[in-house]
């Protein structure tokens, strides 16, 4: 039951990969959806065995690499943090197998996307059921290399291809960091099995470690290495710019691999990890600050991005960022709590999203939209479902985790806590507005799409309406479900020995006695932000516009999502190519080139013409005799040393 | 089984089918074929033979095994001396493996001259197999130059416009350097008065000589790797080169260098190569940044590929150096994998080099529209090329860098950023050629790989998998030899330590 969970994902991508010729669209949709199906149904029953009756296991396959002190084994680790992780990838990727025999009916390459799908599961499977920081990266660059060619799936467009690279170059950047954080796990604990190290964790605490000539914390320098990768993948400040160029491909790529899955797989691994971040203090702080930034930062762009679909990436880097400062103080529960109730409904956005674009005949700018919530109710309710989870509106999956969040933050009593805190409340308030702003522009007000397109807006087939009611279940009931167990009184018994924090750590408990303002503050401002966006959008729509003439710089910053590609270009691209070129023209032919063989052969030949006009003209003597000369010396020297 | 001199009819071989060749008569296209059959046939039965060193092979030494030894010249005391251990037995499965899909990959790419190309491959692959079995250092010095003739000759017959100038290029580079090899073993030979290999592991040479031996033999193997700045004659070759020529080059000739600081530098001269490391990492950081950018400005396919060769085997030397039973073990990975992955690669840019006759990689763009199959196999070893895992670039790879941390954090950490560039020009390179809109007319009726095409790639793709996925079955054979090496190395270092300990000292 264990493995065909994972491995049914795999053995569907290859039948509808390899064989989609003869399947037909229709084959590798029921291939792969039936597949995915039966491996969500299966992963409930894990979920109850591993993480509710406590029978964790391991399960090894074989053994895969060995050298030296260095062994690596292909192995399926299922405890409850394994569990929630297989439980909601495979449900949610279920649902958008499902949603995309909808949405990309009539596409040329069905059997491809699906197979595509599938694999893609497979690999995060992977990913959160290593027992080991190797198979992890293993699942973590084989996400990748799906998510690249997801994004790049209509690859007749420049645009699909140039962000599919875009995509796998700046991952590549935080795998380079989490290369060297196993590399160096490897040097301190002479090994890079999860229980070993963290059984090793509380000793090597304190000790330094020699990296690039300095001496560092150990544990503090391994987890910092390891976070950048967390960052490469989940898009956090620095590392962010490719998940919003992302959103050229196929929507419910954007849903399943750029919101609710493989973008978390940062937070999985800092959760995972919480045995080693627990002993390195400063690392923890060092993801509370990126990730509330993040928070922050990406809400701000969220509130001025015009395309829906970048709308909703910009906010999954925001709440990203809020599953990172919470992981940094310690709260690594609610932060998968988090985690697990934004797949549901950001999955949910996206999907909805995608089929507002379908309506609107392929549109995706929200300026083109409006004045159609009549014409397509059920997506107009399930946005609103979406976007009242996402806000943290009481009672629905979102006002749980991130109430949480914002709680645990504020009572970890640090500088820190309190700086996550107070961006993560402003963040609140701007998610509120931009996803209000988002409903408003795209279903209310007059229609300003063209007249030939409004006649064909219609409601969704069945096919893709059915998933989307199940996450729609899910971001409405997920957090009320869940907050007993995952961080609620339960929550010692649900996770035991999954995620370790300190005793002095002890943000989440606290969370539960902070002053009531705290906890009504989030809410408040959810409010404030649908209120403000409805000004806005609804009573004074000439506001926004007047907002941005008069405060032209901000907007524009704003809207040119802090100019951080125009940096990277700057910084990066273009010195790369002017190098690169400059290395092979100059470097490698007038210098290598032109000093060595060519300039010997010219300086040869223009002596030998000097020589032969002075001379007999049998200049080979000479030459022969000089190199005869030459070799004699240095025969005669070697010799010499070694009599 | 181990009665028969196996490793002698696995380097002679060849030369039987040779025999054959040069007895075939007849005109024109029948000629023709059945000269490609036998060369086939007999690269074939040179491989299945060269299995049985794989399954018969016994880990659990680091002894050299089917030794064969026959006097050969007494007087000098020179033998015919062969004998393989876990270093070498896959240099020499390498080696048979890329002759056969050579000559397929040439069956329709070379129509002139057909017979002499053949028997060109052929007589390689014996020097290539000799190369790594040799136990001699007069045989072994044979056949490491002899490997030259012929693949001049491929180069200077059937390359490209400027073949010429390519060839001599090689031609000079390596012969310089091996001048100073040459050399070397003759001091060697003074101070020891043996020529086999075998008994000069286990000599000591004062460390004064060894600083001297230990750059003339960096002369040679350093051209052969290539590592910079000696590295340019490698993309002109492999530009000029024909298809299966590029595939020998980068798949066994680019070993010779990294095999020969394995074999001899490192535990014969142990002290002089603790001592010369830093040189080494630096020429290899500098080979691997500085190549992976020049790769990304190229606009020729085969010249693109060229330079990655080079910092690949950047890897490999900081690998090799770095002296650990990791990135020791890494490095004869890295080799073995950029040995049919970059293989595949220079087959990958010859199967739409036969279509369209250019290696310009404006030339094409849009492929997978009429080449699906062509842009799967493609992209396969581009991952592989990149180090994903599960492929076997990523084992080699990772296990290099795995072992370059523990022995430098600098050298880790420079290196790995090539992993960052390495993918930057593949994927650049990917991109322009197979995706994208097809609207260039010439194209428009391009075919997709032919069954035999896809001959040449299904074992390469299932050695790409197998490695990557399960790579123990290799591993396993290298441990006993690797493990010895190490044990030596680590001594040296250890002394050097000392030695600079007293130093310091006084």
């Amino acid at each position: 039951m264990y493995s065909a969970a994972i491995f049914l994902p795999l053995a569907a991508a290859i039948l509808a990969g390899f064989f989609g010729r003869w399947l037909g669209d229709r084959g590798a949709q029921l291939v792969t959806c039936g597949a995915m199906v039966v491996a969500a149904a299966l992963s409930i029953p894990i979920f109850l065995d591993v993480a509710i009756e406590g029978h964790g296991q391991v399960i090894p396959i074989f053994s895969w690499i060995e050298s030296g002190a260095l062994e690596v084994v292909w192995a399926l680790k299922f405890d409850t943090l394994t569990a929630v992780m297989v439980l909601v990838v495979n449900v949610v990727s279920a649902m958008i197998h499902i949603y995309s025999i909808g949405y990309m009916h009539g596409d040329r390459s069905v059997p491809r996307f699906m197979a595509y799908l599938s694999l893609f599961t497979f690999f995060m499977l992977m990913l959160v059921s290593a027992n080991d920081l190797v198979q992890l990266y293993f699942g973590w660059e084989g996400v990748g290399l799906v998510s690249y060619l997801l994004i790049g799936f209509w690859y007749d467009r420049p645009s699909a291809n140039a962000a599919a690279i875009k995509a796998f170059l700046v991952n590549r950047v935080g795998d380079f960091g989490f290369g060297l954080g196993i590399f160096g796990v490897f040097y301190l604990f002479g090994s890079v099995m999860l229980d070993v190290v963290f059984a090793g964790a509380p000793e090597k605490a304190g000790t330094l470690l020699n990296f690039l000539g300095y001496d560092f914390d150990a544990l503090t320098v391994l987890c910092l290495l390891l976070f950048v990768g967390a960052m490469g993948k989940s898009a956090q400040l620095g590392l962010h710019t490719w998940l919003p160029d992302a959103m050229e491909g196929p929507t419910p790529v954007s849903a399943l691999i750029h919101a609710a899955t493989m973008v978390t797989a940062g937070v999985f691994m800092v959760a995972r990890l919480s045995p080693l971040f627990e002993y390195a203090p400063f690392a923890l702080n060092v993801v509370a600050v990126v990730g509330a930034s993040t928070a922050f930062f990406a809400a701000t762009i969220g509130l001025v991005q015009n395309d829906i679909k970048r709308v909703i990436a910009y906010s999954t880097c925001s709440q990203l960022g809020y599953m990172f400062f919470a992981a940094g103080v310690s709260a690594y529960a609610a932060s998968v709590f988090h985690l697990m109730t934004h797949a549901f409904f950001k999955a949910l956005l996206f999907l909805a999203a995608g089929s507002v674009i379908h309506a609107f005949s392929d549109e995706q700018d929200m300026r083109k939209m409006g004045g159609v919530w009549k014409k397509i109710p059920v997506t107009y309710t399930l946005m609103w479902i979406g976007s009242l989870a996402l806000a943290g509106v009481p009672f629905f999956a979102g006002y749980y985790s991130k109430d949480m969040i914002l709680e645990s933050a504020y009572a970890a009593h640090t500088l820190v806590g309190q700086y996550a805190f107070w961006l993560g409340v402003g963040a609140a308030l701007m998610t509120a507005f931009y996803s209000w702003r988002l409903i408003l522009m795209t279903f209310h007000g007059k229609p300003r799409a063209d007249a030939h397109v409004m006649e064909h807006v219609h409601e969704s087939p069945k096919v893709m309406l059915l998933p989307l009611v199940v996450l729609a279940m899910g971001a409405i009931f997920a957090g009320y479900a869940g907050y007993e167990y995952f961080v609620g009184h339960g929550m010692d018994a649900f996770w035991r020995d999954a995620i370790l924090v300190l005793p002095e750590h002890s943000a989440i408990v606290d969370a539960h006695h902070v002053p009531e303002w705290v906890k009504l503050l989030p809410v408040v401002m959810g409010a404030a932000g649908i209120g403000l966006a409805y000004l806005f959008y609804m009573l004074a729509p000439s506001l926004p516009g007047l907002l941005a003439a008069r405060m032209q710089g901000l907007y524009l910053f704003l809207l040119n999502k802090w100019y951080f590609d125009e940096l990277y270009d700057r910084l990066f691209v273009n010195p790369a190519k002017w190098l690169g070129r400059g290395f092979w023209k100059q470097g490698d032919g007038a210098l290598i080139d032109g000093v060595g063989p060519d300039g010997v052969a010219a300086a040869a030949l223009s002596l030998a013409r000097r020589a032969s006009r002075l001379q007999t003209g049998y200049v080979y003597h000479y030459a022969f005799a000089m190199l005869a000369g030459v070799a004699a010396l240095v025969t005669w020297y070697l010799i010499g040393k070694a009599g | 089984m181990q009665d028969l001199p196996l490793l002698s009819l696995v380097i002679f071989l060849p030369l039987v089918g040779v025999a054959f060749i040069l007895l075939i008569r007849g005109e024109g296209e029948v000629q023709n074929r059945n000269v490609r059959n036998v060369a086939l046939w007999t690269s074939l039965a040179t491989f299945a033979l060269s299995i049985l060193l794989w399954t018969n092979f016994d880990t659990t030494t680091s002894a050299f095994q089917f030794e064969e030894e026959i006097p050969w010249i007494p007087g000098f005391d020179i033998n015919y001396h062969l004998g393989v251990d876990g270093i070498s037995v896959f240099f020499v499965l390498l080696s048979t493996l890329l002759t056969p899909i050579c000559v397929l990959a040439s069956w329709e790419a070379i129509q002139k001259h057909v017979k002499e190309y053949m028997i060109a491959f052929l007589v390689l692959e014996t020097f290539m197999v000799g190369m790594f079995c040799a136990l001699d250092f007069v045989l072994f010095y044979l056949f490491f130059e002899g490997v030259l003739i012929p693949m001049f000759l491929i180069i200077g017959v059937w390359g490209g416009p400027a073949r010429i100038y390519a060839a001599f290029k090689l031609f000079l580079y390596t012969l310089a350097g091996s001048v100073l090899m040459l050399l070397a073993i003759l001091t060697i030979y003074f101070y020891a008065d043996t020529f086999d290999i075998p008994t000069l592991l286990n000599v000591r040479i004062p460390v004064e000589t060894q600083y001297w031996l230990w750059l003339a033999f960096l002369a040679s193997f350093a051209v052969k790797v290539p590592m910079w700045p000696v590295h340019t004659w490698l993309p002109d070759a492999h530009v000029e080169a024909p298809t299966a020529g590029s595939v020998i080059l980068a798949g066994v000739l680019l070993k010779m260098g990294a095999y020969g600081f394995l074999r001899f530098s490192i535990p014969m001269l142990p002290e002089a190569s603790v001592y010369f490391t830093p040189l080494i990492y630096a020429l290899s950081i500098i080979a691997i940044i500085y190549t992976s950018l020049v790769a990304l400005a190229q606009e020729d396919m085969k010249k693109l590929i060229a330079y990655s060769s080079v910092a690949h085997m950047g890897f490999v030397t900081i690998g090799i150096f770095a002296g650990n039973t990791q990135s020791v073990e890494g490095a004869i990975i890295v080799m073995l994998s950029h040995g049919f992955v970059s293989a595949a690669l220079f087959l990958c840019v010859g199967v739409v080099y036969d279509r369209m006759h250019s290696r310009d990689i404006a030339t094409y763009g849009g492929l997978v529209h009429r080449m699906p199959l062509y842009a799967f196999v493609f992209m396969v070893f581009m991952m592989a090329s990149v180090g994903l895992p599960g492929t076997s670039g990523f084992i080699g790879e990772f296990l290099v860098l795995v072992g370059a941390f523990q022995a430098n954090t600098w050298v880790a950490f420079l290196a790995a950023t090539g992993v960052i560039l390495g993918a930057a020009y593949m994927l650049w390179l990917y991109r322009r050629v197979v995706f994208g809109e097809l609207t260039k007319k010439s194209l428009k009726d391009i075919l997709d790989l032919s069954p035999r095409e896809i001959l040449i790639f299904a074992p390469l793709i299932l050695l790409v998998f197998w490695m990557g996925l399960y790579p123990a079955p290799f591993l396993d054979v290298l441990h006993e030899s690797v493990g010895n090496l190490v044990e030596r190395y680590e001594l040296a270092r250890i002394a050097a330590e000392n030695v600079a300990m007293v130093n310091s000292g006084k």
